[in-house]
């Protein structure tokens, strides 16, 4: 059997932290131009900007580097009336790409979620072999793994040993 | 692995993201200043060891981040009902009532 799933790490990207209540979340979707999704898993984007929710006030804002500051002060003009938390974490984690036909199987082999579950287009905070991560499908066979920095070389690792296992056909 | 069903993700999902965190619906006296040492000791360590249905608490750690309250047969391990914190449990059982079929078969 033909193995071509392929594992990289992606260039630095802003990420965000933002926490705030549900009564502001209006004009949280105001400030940011789109509107923030509104249950757990789910993703939003507009252009090179996406909002993942991963709690019931908790949402991780991804965009390229050069678009923070531009976030950071469209939100603090709005912090006044609309009290919130927004955090750039964009140097605590690093992405990992897996995408091809088997990249499901791959991730299975250390997340104990049911993947097959997870629709294309959301995303959700869980654990891969003990380090927490965020997962995110980006397409039917296209993931995102967001790991904070320290735990970047055992993921890896533990990657780098199940595509070898692939591989040989084991 | 046990299935636990999150009340705010709306999903069953693995044991592995989450954490026991005590028994439930214990809740904490307004003005500790005014409890006797017997009060205050209960509410720190007292805690009820039931043999049957507990209420207790849980933290979606790895997903949603919240705790939410479970009710769990502590014999057959099994999770009667999973709601969100502040609501009632939702059964009749007075707290650290035994109510375990095997026991009384």
């Amino acid at each position: 059997m033909a193995f071509n799933s392929t594992v990289e790490t992606l260039p630095a990207m802003g990420r965000f932290s933002l926490r705030c209540k549900r009564e502001n979340t209006v004009a949280m979707s105001k400030a940011l131009g789109f509107e923030l999704p509104s249950s757990i898993s789910e993703t939003a984007q507009s252009g090179d900007m996406t909002a993942l929710k991963l709690g019931p006030d908790e949402w991780m804002l991804t965009c390229p580097m050069e678009a923070r500051s531009e976030i950071e002060k469209s939100l603090a003009a709005i912090y006044p009336d609309a009290v919130h938390s927004l955090t750039d974490i964009s140097s605590r984690e690093v992405s990992i790409r897996i995408s091809g036909p088997e990249a499901e199987e791959l991730l299975s082999t250390s997340c104990p979620r049911n993947l097959a579950e997870l629709k294309s287009g959301r995303g959700v905070r869980t654990i891969f072999d003990s380090v927490q991560v965020i997962l995110t499908r980006e397409e039917q066979n296209q993931f995102r793994l967001d790991v904070w920095r320290s735990f970047v070389p055992h993921v890896m690792g533990l990657l780098t040993v199940a595509v070898a296992e692939f591989e040989c056909g084991l | 692995m046990l299935l636990i069903h999150c009340p705010y993700c709306k999903e069953k999902l693995p044991e592995l993201e989450f954490e026991y965190a005590g028994q439930a619906h214990i809740a904490r006296p307004e003005n500790p200043a005014e409890q006797t040492d017997a009060e205050w000791r209960d509410y720190l360590f007292i805690r009820s060891n039931v043999r049957g249905d507990h209420a207790e608490q849980w933290r979606h750690s790895h997903g949603c981040g919240r705790y939410f309250n479970a009710l769990r047969n502590t014999v057959s391990d099994k999770f009667i009902a999973t709601y969100e914190i502040g609501q009632a449990c939702p059964t009749s059982h007075a707290e650290g009532e035994e109510n375990n079929e095997q026991l009384e078969s």
